[in-house]
């Protein structure tokens, strides 16, 4: 019987043998052309992405500054001993977080302030709207230079004639709180990005489901909290990790707005590399700085990703 | 504020009709309140790009007098200074930069969404995942190499540098905003079109381009706007031949000292572009933004 069964099931794999080939084959080539749509985007995307990084990573094993040609050796792991004992590099990551999080803290709780008052209607809601989002559309660095000069200069910026006429100030706002200049500048930048997020959140909310809290008897405030507040929750934590991946980038404000300074006061983790890289010309010591930032931002970026994928998958995002 | 008087509102319309729960009937006084309120919010919101507004068109001892003046007889003598001051180039290369990686970007991101989401390889979420790991590398990171590398290829300075730098940089964003358009592609429509018989270019060509145009133009806004405003490749890339607008900005402030009213003018005109694009197409702006997750 086992006997049997086994050469039986021989036979037919002999018989088949050819054909099986030729599925896997077919089997392979659709796979293939599936795969070759892809692969343009994909390769390109390596290379031009993925290798610099690995140079960066090679290039932060050694001692070179463009400025001392001959000074280009393999030191090891000495550029990462010294930028840990950087208190510069320390600060820089500080205000990294700082800005960041103070950042995309204070333009989510505005935005969802902007959203919920958009979410009726009212006379002029479209002009109000396009008010809203123009300082996301504006040219950062056009509005870096505004705030800096044209609203927070001591002489004759808006803000501080605003202050004067309560009797606060001049405030030298960009050398006395240069982290408070910043982050404002990417708050306004900011918020109408998150009020976007949030006004979708709420236009999504089911008209059913209000209509019941409504009849239950829930006045405004609570059903916000028990209705729309966990309905939103998905659009915020959306709105704060898209937020923050562009935010923790910034160079632009600090560049123009306080160059780093006074000192190193303000810059962030950005900022400062630039300036080793292209004022220091010490690549080796840059690159350093670049590999540990990538390696931190991995670490926040695997929790981070998660959650995307979460939102993305989530059929009532949508 | 607002919460007390939309509480008092709502709960009045609920005892005139307890059948019909509508938000947006509240009582008339509360409500014009509210609007009244909401648009002083958002004037305050957008004072300072008004304020920039009115510089540009202010003579320099005008526009940085103190205390500031409200009233002024407007000239367009900034816009003339700024116009006559070769901008041309610059706004040249923003606009080669931005509509070339903008183009490259929409070519090599349909065939790799349509990958992604009606024929879809099998390791999805893996590229996925990748495409978006990209757009969290700090670009910081990878600067140096960069520069070194364009130094070797003699290719510092040049536009086409800034082109496929762009490309990549948006490329990402594309490709997840474009396969959420391609995912509301009926399945029913591109069977009848491989039953049909046709190939795959021309199932993309005559049937799924159409109708995901408008997700098309969306992602072409969102590319058109990140680049146009890019600003950390173009200062530490360029130089005189291949700088863009953001750094044609900047030579406005540093070259002669502090020009404020010149300086609004041109910070209008390299914001102009983009903020008209981005009133015309509000919509596609927030898709865009939040890479194809929120529809």
């Amino acid at each position: 019987m086992s006997t049997l069964t086994r050469t039986d099931r021989q036979q037919a794999a002999a018989d088949s043998a050819p054909h099986a080939a030729r599925q896997r084959r077919a089997r392979r080539r659709e796979g293939w052309s599936r795969r070759l749509p892809l692969l343009p985007a994909l390769i390109f995307t390596i290379i031009v992405t993925q290798l610099p990084f690995l140079l960066t990573i090679w290039y932060s094993l050694r001692s070179w500054n463009l400025l001392r040609p001959d000074g280009n050796i393999f030191v090891g792991l000495q550029n990462f001993v010294d930028i840990f004992s950087d208190s510069t590099f320390r600060v820089a990551a500080v205000n990294s977080v700082v800005i960041t999080l103070g950042c995309v803290a204070v333009a989510l709780v505005l935005g969802t302030f902007f959203a919920i008052l958009l979410d009726r209607e009212f006379l002029g809601r479209g002009i109000v709207r396009t008010l809203l989002i123009t300082p996301f559309l504006i040219m950062p660095v056009a509005s870096s230079l505004l705030w800096s000069v044209s609203m927070l200069n001591p002489s004759y910026g808006m803000v501080n004639w605003v202050l004067g006429l309560v009797g606060i100030g001049p405030i030298d706002f960009t050398s006395s709180l240069p982290l408070l200049s910043v982050v404002i500048a990417l708050v306004w930048q900011w918020t109408p990005f998150m009020m976007l997020l949030v006004l979708a959140g709420l236009q999504a909310q089911s008209k059913d489901v209000l209509e019941a809290a409504s009849l239950d008897g829930a006045g405004w405030w609570k059903t916000f909290t028990w209705v729309t507040m966990p309905q939103l929750r998905r659009y915020m934590e959306l709105a704060v990790l898209l937020g923050s991946i562009y935010v923790v980038n910034t160079f632009d404000q600090i560049y123009l707005m306080t160059a780093g300074g006074p000192g190193t006061a303000s810059a962030n983790l950005p900022f400062y590399i630039y300036q080793r890289a292209f004022l220091g010309f010490d690549i080796g010591q840059a690159a350093a700085m670049g590999v540990v930032v990538v390696i931190a931002t991995i670490l926040i970026a695997i929790f981070a990703l998660r959650l995307i994928f979460r939102s993305f998958d989530d059929k009532e995002l949508s | 504020m607002s919460a007390t008087t939309q509480q008092t509102a709502g709960s009045g319309t609920r005892a005139e009709r307890p059948e019909v729960y509508k938000p947006r009937r509240k009582g008339v006084v509360s409500g014009s309140l509210l609007t009244t309120f909401t648009w002083v919010a958002a004037l305050v919101f957008f004072a300072p790009i008004a304020w920039m507004v009115m510089t540009s068109f202010k003579q320099e001892n005008v526009a940085s007098s103190s205390p500031p003046s409200f009233f002024f007889e407007p000239t367009l003598d900034q816009y003339k200074a700024v116009l006559g001051s070769d901008a041309a180039p610059y706004f040249l290369n923003s606009l080669i930069a931005t509509g070339v990686s903008t183009l490259l970007v929409i070519l090599l991101a349909i065939p790799a969404s349509y990958a992604l989401s009606i024929r879809p390889v099998k390791k999805t979420n893996d590229v996925l995942f990748f495409f978006i790991s990209t757009k969290m590398l700090p670009i910081v990171a990878v600067i140096m190499p960069i520069y070194v590398i364009s130094g070797q290829l003699r290719a510092l300075d040049s536009i086409w540098t800034l082109v496929i730098l762009y490309t990549a940089m948006n490329l990402p964003i594309a490709v997840w905003m474009m396969r959420s358009f391609f995912q509301e592609v009926p399945g029913e429509v591109l069977e009848a079109a491989s039953v049909d018989g046709a190939g795959l270019i021309k199932t993309l060509r005559s049937v799924l381009i159409p109708m995901v145009t408008p997700g098309i133009a969306a992602t072409a806004l969102i590319c058109v706007i990140f680049s146009w405003n890019e600003f950390f490749f173009a200062l530490n890339l360029t130089a005189a031949k291949a700088a863009t607008v953001p750094v044609f900005l900047i030579s406005q402030m540093t070259s002669e000292g502090l020009f404020l009213a010149q300086l609004s003018a041109a910070s209008v005109l390299a914001s102009l572009p983009v903020v008209l694009a981005g009133w015309l197409a509000q919509k596609q702006l927030v898709r865009g933004l939040s890479m194809g997750a929120v529809k």
